[in-house]
């Protein structure tokens, strides 16, 4: 049967694709956001996943205001990487898993979660940042992704328990699938920041490092938080950290932390990373 | 904090995350701050979909060659054609625009998330620049207009 082994989240800032793909990721600014990846990409080559469920939330790229799906489950064989207005990310195409993605497409809709499912998605730098921070610049990702992509730009986007609950009926949607597979479950972007208007450039430390603790030592009280408090305390794109909690949900209980790193600034952005591993 | 609209859940002693239609007008109370609201969004639709258009290299050629005229072919207002045309990116905000969509425009001018954010600040991309090195902006007296913290 297929296992949920471990979970990560980190944040996934545009920039940090722009100074891969130009090469400037061992310049003074840059280098010690990478450094903070080196005992994760160890830890991800040891542990070789087969897949990888992608929690990210798409930039209008493959959704414009036509079509806002809340929670939008990608089921094709590839995802090209999106032209986000400069063209697209060098990166490797991303190669799906349609077997594993129709059953937790099929498994979550009988457990009440109305997904919507997508045969047709670009992946913009939502997706692809957090696989070139975990993989560097390999010919091809080592990893096959199922891509979940959640609503955070139109409000309201899902509260956080409903994230939460979410990642339970993955792990049940994992746990009932037959082939032995390992598979992690990422939970993208935050931390606290804030991109637009006279507050831009916010970020809470505080709020942050309170945050990763209580992944592991108070999951009920992020379940709770609404989201007026991510807007006052993490900024207005800090929402996006509702998408950990599908992650957190999905880990069963008492997740162990193996790894963690923050680092003030990334761009606009405080940039967060932590390493869980699954409840067994 | 829970939201004033929490009082209508049925189990208060459940983790269901306190969200209601009614806090959405706490949005409102954050200093410095557009959140993309339903009525913003219908107020910038056709923006934020000019914007969208910017992802085709063959849109992005035609618009740099008379921004005027590929604006004039969307069904924009005046004051949103002419935040577009400013560069202005908060007043492209007021007029319903949101920043993922907004980013097209910048990403087309080869700008960054961070000259874009700084501009809306009213900080030099050098003052800008240097407040995100020493820690960002603290949030300290930016939570909440009528509290005044």
């Amino acid at each position: 049967m297929a296992r949920v082994t471990a979970g990560v989240t980190t944040s996934h800032v545009p920039a940090i694709g722009a100074a891969w793909d130009r090469g400037r990721s061992g310049d003074d600014y840059w280098r010690p956001v990478f450094a903070g990846y080196d005992w994760s990409k160890r830890w991800i080559a040891e542990q070789a996943p087969d897949v990888v469920v992608l929690v990210y939330n798409d930039h209008a790229s493959a959704f414009s205001l036509e079509l806002i799906p809340t929670f939008a489950i990608g089921c094709s064989e590839r995802f090209e990487p999106a032209d986000e207005g400069f063209g697209a990310r060098p990166v490797p195409v991303v190669e799906g898993h349609p077997d594993l993605a129709w059953h937790i497409a099929q498994s979550t809709i009988l457990d009440e979660f109305d997904m919507t499912i997508v045969n047709k998605m670009d992946v913009d730098h939502g997706l692809t940042v957090p696989m070139s921070l975990m993989f560097g610049q390999p010919e091809a990702w080592p990893v096959r992704v199922v891509p979940l992509s959640v609503n955070v730009i139109q409000y309201p986007p899902p509260t956080g328990n409903r994230c939460f609950l979410l990642g339970e009926a993955i792990r049940r949607a994992v746990e009932s699938y037959p082939e032995d597979l390992e598979v992690q479950i990422w939970g993208t972007g935050g931390m606290s920041h804030q991109l637009q208007g006279p507050r831009a450039g916010l970020i809470n430390r505080d709020f942050d490092h309170a945050f990763l603790d209580k992944l592991t030592a108070d999951p009920e009280a992020l379940r709770r938080m609404p989201h007026i408090e991510y807007l006052r305390e993490a900024g207005s794109e800090g929402i996006e950290l509702v998408m950990w909690l599908v992650m957190l949900g999905a880990l069963g209980k008492h997740p162990k932390e193996l790894y963690r790193f923050y680092h003030v600034p990334a761009s606009n952005t405080a940039l967060g990373h932590i390493v869980l591993e699954a409840a067994r | 904090m829970t939201g004033s609209g929490s009082g209508a859940r049925a189990d208060p002693g459940s983790t269901a995350n306190p969200g209601s239609v009614a806090d959405i007008a706490e949005f409102e109370d954050i200093p410095g701050t557009t959140v993309f609201t339903a009525q913003r969004s219908r107020k910038g639709y056709w923006l934020n979909q000019f914007c969208m258009s910017l992802m085709k290299p063959e849109n992005r050629s035609r618009f740099k060659v008379d921004e005027r005229a590929y604006l004039d072919e969307w069904l924009m207002t005046e004051a949103q054609k002419q935040a577009v045309l400013a560069r202005d990116y908060n007043a492209a905000i007021a007029e319903g625009g949101n920043i993922y969509f907004l980013a097209k425009i910048f990403a087309s001018d080869g700008k960054s998330f961070q000259d874009a954010a700084g501009s809306m600040t009213g900080m030099s991309p050098e003052d800008y620049a240097a407040m995100m090195v020493a820690g960002g902006r603290s949030p300290e007296g930016w939570r909440s207009i009528k509290e005044g913290r």
